[in-house]
């Protein structure tokens, strides 16, 4: 599997990168991330330009790294400014610096060409350090290719059968989506809206709602690595006002990044952002819980996927069906970043 | 159950409507082009090969709807 290298995608969270040294791989790259005295975000190229040993297992000096095996130290930019017993530093004792962006909660990262590399180019999700939500956060490392994760997040007809008792009802799965596309800016946006739907635990026990709900679901993935789901809960009829706030209703704003670490594993980043019981931990706990639950659950079913692909023959034909709309979408889009797929849709 | 409008406003959107209570999707280029299908692979190649095909929008009847989606 190819990678849509020339994007910007989320490494770590800001709160993950500190004095300690972090590793990382995205896109296949190795990188160690750490953050200056000055509380910049640096992330280098995770091996030592003499004998690779990897830079993440080594030590922080000031703002330059020493390698834990034979003492070459480089600065934040990358540059080495110090070799063990000579005076000569070699023209190439160098390791790559990658733009770094944190923004969001997040730390942003681009593999690509350098030169291409533009920060307001980064899709946002401002809920995420907005005092107005209160935020659940993790990450859960997947043993699996970064489009099984693609295809379960645009499509949430699962939810109904893997995560019921959690976030799935019936009518997730039994109600029509719309699906949309802006080609231009490549943005896939598919709104699945239930007028008259069971509450599921996760909406009961967080807002206290008892009965049924209007609940909508309005996904906005931005290819490759960032997913918004627009989660609206009300008690049922109770609809956004023509003007105003929307101030009956329950919001929650559930932030996926999704970043390839290898061709076989995937960081999955996951954040519930609510604006709902801000200051009640005991519902943070419960969100926390029952999402990483839901996460886990995903994990489990992606892992045993990516197993099966990996040892199927080649040219599986797969079934797609309405529900498949969004995903197909998400597909294509990104089969185009990847510059392999001709435009069309994807299968 | 409502049918979400559309929520995406550029120049080259690209819908395609699952029509409630049936199992049609309806198509619909930016240029005005649209076409009802139930396989949404075949729906996303005639969107996608725009302008080919979209000249004649006339738009086939659907089928009638073959189920009722669940209570309201």
């Amino acid at each position: 599997m190819a990678f849509a290298r020339n994007q910007w995608y989320v490494a770590a969270y800001g709160s993950e990168v500190g004095r300690d040294l972090l590793a990382r791989t995205v896109l296949g790259e190795p990188l160690v991330l750490y953050r200056t005295g000055a509380g910049e975000a640096v992330a280098l190229a995770d091996r030592c330009v003499h004998r690779r040993f990897p830079l993440s297992e080594s030590r922080l000096d000031g703002d330059t790294i020493v390698c834990g095996y034979h003492g070459f130290t480089y600065d934040q930019t990358g540059a080495c400014v110090f070799v063990p017993g000579q005076q000569r530093i070699p023209r190439t004792a160098r390791v790559t610096s990658f733009p770094v962006v944190e923004q969001d909660s997040f730390i942003w990262v681009w593999i690509g060409d350098r030169d291409r590399a533009d920060p307001a180019a980064i899709p946002r999700a401002p809920w995420l350090v907005d005092p107005r939500y209160a935020v659940v956060r993790g990450m859960a490392p997947l043993n699996a290719r970064y489009g099984l994760l693609v295809d379960n997040l645009l499509d949430l007809s699962h939810e109904t059968y893997l995560h019921g008792g959690y976030i799935g009802t019936p009518e997730v799965a039994n109600t029509p989506i719309t699906t949309e596309v802006d080609e231009d800016r490549g943005i896939v946006y598919v709104s699945r809206h239930m007028d008259d739907a069971q509450c599921p635990p996760f909406y009961a026990r967080s807002t206290g709602i008892q009965g049924r709900i209007t609940r909508w679901q309005d996904i906005e993935y931005h290819p490759p690595c960032l997913y918004l789901l627009h989660s609206r809960i009300a008690p049922q009829g109770v609809y956004p006002p023509a003007e105003g706030e929307d101030r009956e209703a329950f919001h929650a704003e559930i932030v996926y990044a999704i970043t390839p670490s290898t061709e076989h594993t995937t960081y999955d980043f996951w954040a519930v952002a609510r604006d709902f019981a801000i200051d009640d931990e005991s519902v943070s706990e419960y969100l926390h819980h029952s999402n990483h639950t839901v996460v886990m659950q995903d994990v489990t079913a992606l892992n045993i996927l990516e197993q099966v692909i990996a040892t199927e023959p080649d040219r599986y034909q797969e079934l797609s069906i309405n529900i498949d709309t969004g995903g197909l979408a998400a597909r294509r889009l990104l089969a185009r970043m990847v510059g392999s797929g001709t435009v069309g849709a994807a299968r | 159950m409502s049918s979400p409008a559309g929520m995406l406003t550029g120049d080259r959107v690209y819908r395609i409507h699952w029509m409630p209570g049936t199992d049609t999707l309806r198509g619909t280029c930016h240029c005005g082009a649209e076409r009802l299908a139930e396989d949404p692979v075949e729906l996303w190649e005639w969107l996608l090969a725009h302008p080919q095909g979209h000249q004649d929008v006339a738009v086939p009847p659907p089928d009638p709807p073959r189920r009722l989606v669940m209570r309201a």
